[in-house]
């Protein structure tokens, strides 16, 4: 297969994505039309008269029929324009903007915790069944599964910072003591190794440390499973039997030849643990109060805020497309089948 | 004489199950001298296969050598530690394995996977590795080697892919190969092509080769001596002429009977006891009228002119008359599954018509004709009787599913009444109705497969390789069984193989296709004795052709060897 048949079939994976994305602007519009409490009424605030209300409302927009409100909505954005969150007075990009580096920070942290974690775990587990490894991979990932991220996350605040103090207090990124780093990728803990600060890295770290681990717990369990059946399935395969009838070492017929294999179905997983982390993300950020997007999303969700719940959802959709586009593209490059009539 | 060059000693393998501990092998003792060539004969569950994983130390989990010895140029292979036995292991006994496109890495190269082993081995370096990869691709007659080394097992055809497990087996020049079943699933011609490669390089290696293999005929033809296998026993061995013209075991006697060579009826097949039980077969029976007649059939893939536009079958033309059982043969991609399909009306034609009972069923769409009133009367057995039952249905379901789908009005007692007459009729104890596939043997399920495809009484009947995944006792049992009820129902058949002396067993009259053309048509006997074409006479030579009974033959191994 040729390069050019590879970055066609990435472009046509791109394409693909925009009814998906239309779909849900769609979608998600409706919703939170659909939501009970009315916008104009809370904004005007308690003390108002219905006269103000309808002014407010009309500044809004909202007095407009839905279609007309859709397709100012669906026109703003494509200038770029994600409107005003009414609840902070900020524009919604400025505040996606300000709050996305804090949540992608969590959650790729967490993402890559449980990778480091789980998949060596799973292929240990597969290649000695029955042992501690495989005792503690089955422990895990049940107690993963079944846990739910407010009450591990409450739990090791617990102990970790109520009962044994190791922990700094769940105030979000930073101690007040410090100051964040200079923005370059708007991660602190990255931004600060890059300015040289050895204890800002530390503080953000530590800050950082019980919601990585709350979030990677839950995380590394359907990643630990999913790699574990995958290598015994591998491990049985015929080609490596063919394999180890050939004195390939250890090394080489686990490694290039059961574990690239086992890679496949784990890489399919990725995706959809994914989403399970964005989704859980929303619920850790309020136990640590981290000022990511899904503190804010719920916030704005409470006060009918249409145009930061509607930018909230559109960001993670397209990071959602994003992550499956990158991790199509990473399984085109490791199996040479795709594509492929065999 | 000098000590053999594998030696085993009342070696006895065990497996640990759910119901206990099973011995796979019970105490067998075999050797192997330089350059000799030994066929392991047996059918499935006999042990062959444990034998030689025994040998490379490659058991599995569960199994664990009980007791014996094996030693090998002199040297104790069971008292090897893990990490010497991986510099044997390749380099000295190499192995080549039974489906050879699962048997590579489905995602890296082939010539990587060559590589791997010589580079191993310290044959070659990284740097080498490649030019010696292709020397051995080179040596397995793989044309476009340089090109074919980039190339992953999908893109290569079931044959090519035994020829690189071969380079991979051999490409340490090891002095013991052990082939398990290394042609089952290819055509014929593939068979003979391999067959030879192997015997070649072995040959002028001075390799060993024990070839395992389920195929009497085959291994008569490839090897110096034999040994028969039944249920983790030896039972006889001998020089391979020895063997086949004078067996000495009742088992060994009835697996030669079983297999179909040139001359055999399909009675002969069967064991004296089965024979003394079966039907009586009428004298040949005169065909009646016709009852399918396919004209110019034609059917391709793909749009013209697109990359993937391929002609599988092109202007076929011949007839099916009631009571006549027609063979087509061809190797794989020669368009006759894709000729079946179209007859079955599972997929429809391009151009061209089906006439069956005096209607055009080709103008029928595949997607409607599951609920057309012939549908009943055309029915097909399968390939694999385990892939081809459903797995969560007992027998009595799957053979109950026909009645209940083309005639939804009988009786529920008529229905019960009749699963058990069709029981009777395939010879499928009643007891076992409530089984369900995993719970049947191989020969159990070929006939609930027959059963289902007889309940509705069609008049023709599409067998679609129906022996290929049997056992040869067993495929002899399912042939006879199949020629009872042609007589007995009075069906025509269809009968789609690359194994000629399989289909000359049933078939009056043989087709053999090409390129999804007809090459040649006639009598089964004028195809086998009087071939007309190149084509035909090349399939008839790849069928492994044992040695001939030879008077002054008496068993000495001696005069023997390295004769290959």
């Amino acid at each position: 297969m040729s390069l050019g048949v590879k970055s066609k079939r990435v472009l046509t994976r791109l394409l693909q994505a925009v009814p998906t994305v239309f779909g849900i602007l769609v979608v998600c519009f409706i919703l939170t039309r659909a939501l009970p409490g009315d916008p104009a009424a809370y904004f005007a605030g308690d003390m108002a008269d219905e006269a103000s209300i309808e002014q407010v409302r009309e500044n809004l927009g909202l007095d407009q029929p839905l279609p007309i409100q859709f397709v100012t909505y669906v026109g703003d954005l494509l200038q770029g324009d994600l409107g005003v969150a009414i609840s902070t007075g900020q524009t919604v990009t400025q505040e996606l903007a300000k709050r996305l580096p804090a949540s992608l920070e969590l959650t790729l942290g967490a993402l890559l915790l449980a990778l480091t974690i789980a998949v060596p775990l799973g292929v240990l587990a597969a290649t000695r069944p029955n042992s501690w490894v495989d005792h503690l991979c089955r422990f895990l990932v049940t107690a993963g599964v079944s846990l739910p991220t407010f009450f591990t996350g409450l739990a090791l605040l617990y102990v970790f910072y109520y009962l044994l103090g190791w922990a700094p207090p769940p105030m979000g990124r930073l101690d007040m003591m410090f100051l964040p780093p200079e923005s370059i990728t708007g991660f602190y803990t990255i931004d600060s190794l890059i300015a040289g600060d050895w204890a800002l890295f530390k503080a953000s770290l530590a800050q950082m440390a019980l919601p990585l681990i709350t979030l990677a717990l839950f995380t590394l369990a359907p990643i630990a499973r999913m790699t574990r059946a995958a290598m015994l399935q591998t491990l049985a395969s015929d080609y490596v039997r063919t394999a180890r009838a050939a004195g390939l070492s250890r090394r080489r017929v686990l490694i290039t030849y059961a574990f690239r294999n086992a890679l496949l179905p784990v890489i399919t997983t990725l995706g959809m643990v994914f989403s399970f982390v964005l989704g859980a993300n929303v619920l850790v950020e309020k136990v640590f109060a981290w000022p990511g997007i899904g503190s804010f999303a719920v916030e704005a969700l409470v006060v009918s805020d249409y145009a930061a719940v509607q930018g909230f959802v559109l960001s993670m959709a397209l990071l959602f497309v994003a992550l499956n586009l990158l991790i199509d593209v990473t399984y085109t490059l490791i199996d040479p089948r795709v594509g492929e009539d065999s | 004489m000098t000590p053999p060059l594998l030696d085993i000693q009342r070696l006895s393998v065990d497996f640990a199950t759910r119901r206990g501990t099973v011995r796979a092998i019970d105490s067998i003792s075999l050797s192997v001298a330089k350059g000799e060539t030994l066929g392991i004969v047996g059918e499935s569950g006999s042990g062959k296969s444990v034998t030689s994983y025994a040998v490379m130390n490659i058991l599995d989990r569960a199994g664990k050598i009980a007791g014996g010895k094996i030693s090998y140029g002199g040297m104790s292979m069971h008292k090897i530690s893990e990490r010497d036995m991986r510099d044997i292991r390749g380099r000295e006994i190499s192995m080549i394995f039974q489906n050879p496109r699962a048997a590579l890495n489905p995602i890296r190269k082939v010539g990587q996977q060559i590589a791997d082993v010589l580079v191993q081995h310290n044959q070659a370096t990284r740097a080498t590795g490649r030019a010696k990869a292709i020397e051995m691709l080179l040596a397995v007659k793989i044309k476009d080697a340089e090109k074919r080394y980039e190339a992953y097992p999908f893109e290569l055809s079931g044959g090519m892919c035994q020829r690189v497990v071969i380079a991979m087996a051999l490409a340490c020049k090891p002095q013991l190969l052990i082939a398990d079943e290394p042609t089952t699933g290819l055509d014929v011609t593939t068979q003979k092509a391999v067959m030879d490669l192997i015997t070649e390089l072995t040959a002028k290696f001075n390799m060993s080769t024990i070839l395992i293999t389920h195929d009497l005929g085959l291994a008569a033809a490839y090897c110096d001596r034999l040994l028969v296998m039944e249920k983790g026993h030896v039972v006889e061995q001998n020089t391979s002429e020895a063997l086949f013209n004078s067996p000495q075991k009742a088992y060994t006697k009835q697996l030669l009977n079983a297999t179909p060579h040139r001359d055999s009826y399909v009675r002969d097949l069967l064991t004296p006891e089965q024979q003394a039980q079966a039907l009586a077969l009428p004298a040949s029976t005169e065909p009646g009228a016709a009852l399918l007649s396919v004209k110019s059939l034609k059917k391709e893939f793909g749009k013209p002119g697109s990359g993937h536009h391929h002609v599988a079958v092109r202007d076929l033309s011949f007839d099916i008359r009631k009571g006549e059982s027609l063979g087509l043969v061809g190797e794989s991609g020669c368009g006759k599954s894709t000729t079946s399909s179209m007859i079955m009306r599972l997929l429809d034609t391009t151009e061209g018509s089906i006439e069956f009972l005096g209607q055009d069923i080709a103008a029928i769409p595949a997607k409607q004709f599951a609920r057309h009133a012939l549908r009943g009367k055309l029915q097909m057995v399968f390939q694999d009787p385990t892939d081809s039952l459903n797995p969560r249905w007992s027998a009595e379901r799957s053979i109950v599913d026909p009645l209940l789908r083309l005639s939804p009005d009988m009786p529920a007692a008529d229905r019960q009444a009749r699963v058990l007459e069709l029981a009777s009729l395939v010879g499928l104890p009643v007891e076992l109705l409530n089984r369900f596939p995993h719970q049947l043997s191989g020969g159990q399920k070929a006939r609930v497969g027959i059963a289902r495809a007889v309940a509705m009484e069609p008049e023709l009947l599409i067998l679609d390789e129906p022996t290929a995944a049997l056992d040869v006792s067993v495929q002899a049992v399912v042939l006879n069984l199949l020629e009872d009820l042609k007589h007995r129902l009075g069906m025509s058949y269809l009968f789609i193989s690359h194994d000629l002396n399989v289909v000359r067993l049933l078939c009056d009259r043989i087709i053999v296709m090409q390129h999804g053309e007809i090459v040649e048509q006639g009598h089964a006997h004028e195809i086998m004795d009087t071939p007309k074409t190149d084509y035909t006479r090349s399939l008839l030579a790849a069928i492994p052709h044992p040695p001939a009974a030879d008077a002054s033959i008496t068993g000495n191994t001696e005069l023997q060897d390295g004769a290959l």
